[in-house]
Parts: C-alpha cells; sequence; structure tokens
C-alpha cells in the first residue's frame, strides 16, 4: 500500500466529496419510489363521506355501513340497553372516553353513551387491537366470556369485549375503545359518516 | 490469462472440445471443481444432512409452479379469488401446479425448521460459520415474507383477515405506527392497492432477494465448509500427501447422489399430499380461505397458518397481566443476572440503564407493544445464537444433561406454542402459552451460562463414523 505521503489529498477530498452527493441523489431518488406506495389520489377520493338512512331501524337493531373500506355500526338502542352501558361503567377501561380522545371519540360523543343522541350508537366496527371485527352479542344475559354480560360486541379473534357504547372491557388485549367516526345528523333519519359541522 | 494459454479439458470424452472452448473464456471447470468435484464434506454426514438440499428442491419446485401460477392469476380485488376458482376447475392441470404450490409452502418451512433445528443439533452455527447462519437467518425471514406476501393472493377470507391482523402489528409502534400501516397498505384498510403490491413483492421482490442470499449462504458454506454431527473441523486433519481432509468426500458424486435419494423419498411424501391432502385437514390450506374476502365480516375463528402459530401464541400470550408478572420481574432478575456475573462495569451500568429504560416501557406502554416486541424478538433471537452458545463443544453429542434438557423442552414449548396459536383462545390455554412463552425465551437468554457450567464430554479429534 502507498505511504501516507503518497496520496494526492486534493484529490481523495473531491473523492469524497462526489461519493456524498452521489449518496445523497441516490437517496433522494428512493423517495418518489417511497412516496408511490402512500395511498393514491383515488383511494384518498374513496374516503369521502357516506350517508346512511337510518329511518327503517328498529330498537335494538344494528346496521353496517362501508365507510373508508371499513365497517361502521349504527346501533339504535333501547333505553334497557342504555341502562345496561351505565351498570358497566365499573368494567371497562376508559369510562369516560379520555384515551386518545381527538383520534377516536370526536367532541360531541364524549359522553356516557359516546352519541350525539343517546338513542343511535355510530362507531367504527374494527377492535383497536388488531384490526378484526366483532361480533353482535348485542341481548343481555350470561355468555361463555363474561357472566353478567349486558349487551355489547366480542372480538373473535383474542377476545376483547365492547359494551354497546364501544367501550372495551378492562384487561383485554384490545388497549382503547372502538373508534366513533366523524358524524353529523343531516336530519332525523340520514346520517353523515366521515364529515361532521366543524369540517363542513 | 489468456484464452490460448489456458490448458485443454482432459478426458475423453466426445465434448472435449466444446468444454476447452467454454472453459478458455469461462472458469467452468474451475467452478465445478470448487464447489462440487473438489469440494470436500464431511464423510459422517446423517439422515438431518437432507434438508438442506431439500428446502433448495422446493424452492426450485415454487419458483416453477409460481411462474405458471402468475399466467392465470389476476392481482385484482374483484377477481382475484375468481381466477384462483378458474386455476382449480378450468384451467388444465392448473389444480395441480396450485396444490404443488401451496403444499410446497408448508414443505419449505417443514425442511427449513429441520435444517434450522439441525444447525442447533449440532452446533453448526459455532464459528467460523457465524455468517453462514446469519445469511440463513435471513433466508428464513424472507420465507416469512413470502409466505405472508403470497397468502393474501387468493384474497380468502383468512387471506384478507390475516393481512389484516399482521399489518395492524405496525402499527402498534409507537408514534409512527399509524403511518407506516397507511404506507405498508397503500390504503386506510386492506384493499386492491394492497393486493396489488404485495403480488408485486410475493412474484418479484422477495423472491430476488431470497435467491441472492441462497447464492451467499452457499458461497460461505463452501468458504467455510460443512460442519458435522459430532462438529469437529475436517480441515484440521490433512492428508499431507493430497492436501485434502482426511475426513472429507467430494461432495459430487458422493453426496449429489445422497441428496438424490433424499429428493426421491421427499417426492414420494410430497405427491402423497398434493394428491389426496393437499388441505392438510386444514392445515395447509385453511377452510375459511374458500370464502371470498368480506371487509366488512370477521370470520368466528382466526389463526395464521401452521408456520406460523408459534409466534402467533407468543404475541395473543403477552397480556397486561404477563408484562407485570412475568415480563417485568424477568427482565430485572435477568439484569441482575448479568450484573452479578460480569466484570467490565461499563457493561454493567449500560445493562442497568438498558433495563431500566425497558421497565419504564413495560410498566407505561400497552401490552399490545409488547406482544409485538416478544413475537418480533422470538425470531430475531436466532440471529444471536453464535455468541449465545458458549459450550466448550458444538455438537449435542459431547454436550452435558443441562443442554440436552434445555432443546428437549425447547421443543416441547415450540410445539405446543404452535398448537395452541391453531386454537381460540381460553383462559387455560392462554396460561400455558404464556409458560410456553417463558420456557422458549428462557431456552435462549439463559444459554450463555447454562452452556458454560454443562459437563461435556471431550471431543474427538476425527469424525466417528458409525
Amino acid at each position: 500500500m502507498s505511504d501516507q505521503s503518497e496520496v494526492n489529498r486534493g484529490r481523495r477530498s473531491l473523492v469524497i466529496a462526489s461519493a456524498c452527493a452521489g449518496g445523497a441523489a441516490a437517496v433522494g431518488t428512493a423517495v418518489p419510489f417511497a412516496a408511490s406506495m402512500l395511498p393514491s389520489e383515488r383511494a384518498q377520493a374513496l374516503g369521502a363521506p357516506v350517508e346512511a338512512e337510518i329511518g327503517q331501524l328498529a330498537p335494538g337493531e344494528k346496521l353496517t355501513v362501508e365507510w373508508r373500506g371499513q365497517p361502521v355500526w349504527i346501533v339504535r338502542r333501547t333505553q334497557e340497553m342504555l341502562d345496561g352501558i351505565k351498570r358497566v361503567d365499573d368494567k371497562v377501561a376508559d369510562p369516560k372516553s379520555e384515551r386518545k380522545k381527538n383520534e377516536l371519540t370526536p367532541e360531541y360523543a364524549r359522553n356516557e353513551y359516546r352519541s350525539i343522541k343517546p338513542e343511535y350508537l355510530v362507531v367504527v366496527g374494527i377492535c383497536t387491537h388488531l384490526g378484526c371485527s366483532p361480533q353482535d352479542r348485542l341481548k343481555a344475559g350470561p355468555e361463555s366470556f363474561e357472566s353478567q354480560w349486558t349487551g355489547g360486541f366480542y372480538c373473535p379473534c383474542h377476545g376483547s369485549l365492547f359494551d354497546l357504547a364501544g367501550r372495551v372491557y378492562k384487561n383485554k388485549p384490545a388497549p382503547d375503545n372502538l373508534r366513533v367516526p366523524p358524524y353529523t345528523y343531516l336530519s332525523d333519519t340520514r346520517i353523515l359518516i366521515g364529515e361532521d359541522k366543524k369540517a363542513a | 490469462m489468456a484464452a490460448a494459454e489456458k490448458q485443454a479439458v482432459t478426458g475423453a470424452g466426445p465434448f472435449n472440445g466444446l468444454l476447452t472452448w467454454i472453459d478458455q473464456r469461462f472458469p467452468l471447470m474451475q467452478t465445478l471443481r470448487s464447489h462440487l468435484t473438489e469440494y470436500y464434506a464431511p464423510k459422517n454426514f446423517n439422515f438431518w444432512y437432507y434438508f438442506g438440499s431439500l428446502a433448495l428442491f422446493v424452492l426450485v419446485i415454487q419458483i416453477v409452479t409460481g411462474i405458471f401460477l402468475t399466467m392465470n392469476y389476476k392481482p385484482d380485488a374483484s377477481q382475484a379469488f375468481a381466477s384462483v376458482e378458474y386455476i382449480m376447475r378450468e384451467v388444465p392441470w392448473g389444480w395441480w401446479i396450485r396444490y404443488m404450490h401451496s403444499t410446497g409452502a408448508s414443505f419449505f418451512f417443514i425442511c427449513v425448521y429441520l435444517h434450522m433445528f439441525r444447525a442447533m443439533l449440532y452446533g453448526s452455527y459455532r464459528k467460523p460459520r457465524e455468517l453462514l447462519w446469519i445469511f440463513g437467518m435471513l433466508i428464513f425471514l424472507c420465507l416469512m415474507a413470502e409466505a405472508f406476501f403470497g397468502y393474501l393472493l387468493p384474497w380468502g377470507q383468512m387471506s384478507y383477515w390475516g393481512a389484516q391482523v399482521i399489518v395492524n402489528l405496525f402499527d402498534a409502534i409507537p408514534v409512527i405506527g399509524p403511518d407506516l400501516a397507511i404506507w405498508i397498505r397503500g390504503d386506510f384498510v386492506v384493499s386492491d392497492a394492497t393486493l396489488n403490491r404485495f403480488f408485486a413483492y410475493h412474484v418479484i421482490a422477495v423472491p430476488l432477494a431470497l435467491l441472492a442470499l441462497v447464492v451467499a449462504h452457499l458461497l460461505a458454506l463452501h468458504e467455510v465448509g460443512s460442519s458435522n454431527p459430532d462438529g469437529v473441523e475436517i480441515k484440521k486433519s490433512i492428508d499431507p500427501a493430497t492436501g485434502r481432509p482426511l475426513d472429507g468426500i467430494p461432495f459430487h458424486p458422493y453426496y449429489t447422489v445422497k441428496d438424490t435419494f433424499g429428493v426421491v423419498a421427499f417426492l414420494i411424501v410430497f405427491s402423497i399430499v398434493v394428491f389426496f391432502a393437499p388441505e392438510a385437514g386444514g392445515y395447509f390450506l385453511e377452510h375459511n380461505n374458500f370464502i371470498p374476502a368480506d371487509p366488512l365480516k370477521t370470520p368466528l375463528h382466526i389463526a395464521p397458518v401452521w408456520y406460523f402459530t408459534p409466534y402467533y401464541s407468543i404475541l395473543r400470550a403477552t397480556t397486561e397481566e404477563f408484562v407485570f408478572w412475568a415480563l417485568a420481574p424477568g427482565l430485572a432478575a435477568f439484569a441482575l443476572l448479568i450484573i452479578w456475573t460480569v466484570r467490565s462495569s461499563a457493561t454493567r451500568i449500560a445493562v442497568g440503564v438498558i433495563a431500566i429504560v425497558l421497565l419504564l416501557g413495560l410498566l407505561t406502554l400497552d401490552a399490545k407493544v409488547w406482544g409485538v416486541v416478544l413475537m418480533g424478538t422470538s425470531v430475531v433471537i436466532f440471529f444471536f445464537l453464535p455468541w449465545l452458545d458458549r459450550s466448550p463443544v458444538r455438537s449435542i453429542r459431547y454436550k452435558g444433561p443441562i443442554t440436552k434438557t434445555a432443546i428437549a423442552l425447547f421443543v416441547i414449548a415450540f410445539f405446543v406454542l404452535g398448537y395452541l396459536g391453531t386454537e381460540s383462545v381460553t383462559a387455560a390455554r392462554t396460561l400455558a402459552a404464556q409458560i410456553g412463552t417463558a420456557v422458549y425465551f428462557l431456552f435462549f437468554f439463559l444459554m450463555p451460562w447454562y452452556s458454560r457450567m454443562d459437563k461435556c464430554r471431550p471431543e474427538p479429534q476425527r469424525v466417528t463414523w458409525k
């Protein structure tokens, strides 16, 4: 190998400088490739709000509509169901919807029933654990997973439980309550999901 | 070397002239010699040494059947499921090609698991084969990615919800998680965009990486030479006259013949599954995957394919209580053990600081995050085996009772976790999975201590051969 004295320092600096410039250009080129994997304009447009007609919904029934490819549940709760929600306040992890509230619970749903009108629950039917869609166990009565069941949802994947306000039970895999999407009433029987008054 | 100077290929075959012409322009004979006819492998290989070449053979099956499947498959959310049914029902021999591919996936994992277990039994990962082992582990990671991406393609219920759950694992990463998950999916949910890009990964990106790694794995193997069931270096006993290892035999023809026999035996078993039990009772092809994907409805029972279930069990076993009562005390005890046995004070301080940071994390972050961390660790920990194993001997043949017990317990834990991962959750099964998880990790984390204190027998100078 050559001695230190034989190194042409000026040339070496140029080599280092051009290697750095080339490296920076290579990294820069990676940006468009990585960006091409983000949701496309079309995918973002499909995130547009959807309307749901709730006039036909009988008390105690559930309607599922698709918003952004996800199931959104609308449950018309009976008075008995609403009373059941109050009874499980001490069994749920976050009864007052205080965790990640900007993400999960819009301001108008930060109440006992997590809804604008107590009668109608509107939540995204995707478990906050790993994204399965929980099953309906709307009726109160003993269940294999909970003897004092007051109605709600059961996730088959990892056993998380949610009450009829979408609040998660304590010590279950799911960390948070079900998400309440932004929504607003267009009339007494029509709901717009995906947009609220503030944004409109 | 100029073309004319190179020696003619010797031998009396009819192709001598052609071979010489090629050899003067391409290192043909030299390559054949150094990798086949003059690559000396230990003469005492046993049954366990079939699975490396078998894994390579399955890779060929997967590539060939995969090419023919892409001729009829449509990577489009509205057509994918129907195109797979089309392959099964209307394409001539399509069912056979697809069942070869789906059965091949499971057999790939069977071969690779047995190949890895062989390395664990005989200490094949020990110095100087650390890099060989790391290339192998990278191949294993690629294989897992390949299996995961491929599983989405039929666009059945298990494809969809399996991808949903796995992509959501990234969502658990603090701060960047949610955006990362969207970037991986290319959409806010698993959708056509996700299917299309998983197809690209499955048919080109990952296979290219896989092939490159297989080449690196073989080059590293041929650089250091194969280990053997006795774990002694055959390069230490060289025949002074020839300069060849006394216990080595040329790979070709000895092991090419042996491996060909292995391939024939493998094909018998493989064909029985392909023709008579391609679903393997729901283990190779899950029943729910014969239902088209429905983003609004999760199947009643979801479980990954069998080769992922041990890790999936570890994920599910990590509940809030497990983090608090097992993980946190376990971490503290482990940190104290290191501090107690390691002399260097810098290491002691570093271990202490890391342990405190992790403990704070364990007590504040969601159990979900730690489930993902443990699942990742359960795979990545294999990379560190060459440094965790401090035994004076390599092979299980000369290791003592502690190591033998530890390996047996680990195998039992692996199978128990694997079984539990296919089942739904109950309190008793969760407890069993938690015990299995503890055994799984103790096997690795305590290895530096028990492998050193174990009473080993001395290794022989030369390989034994029964």
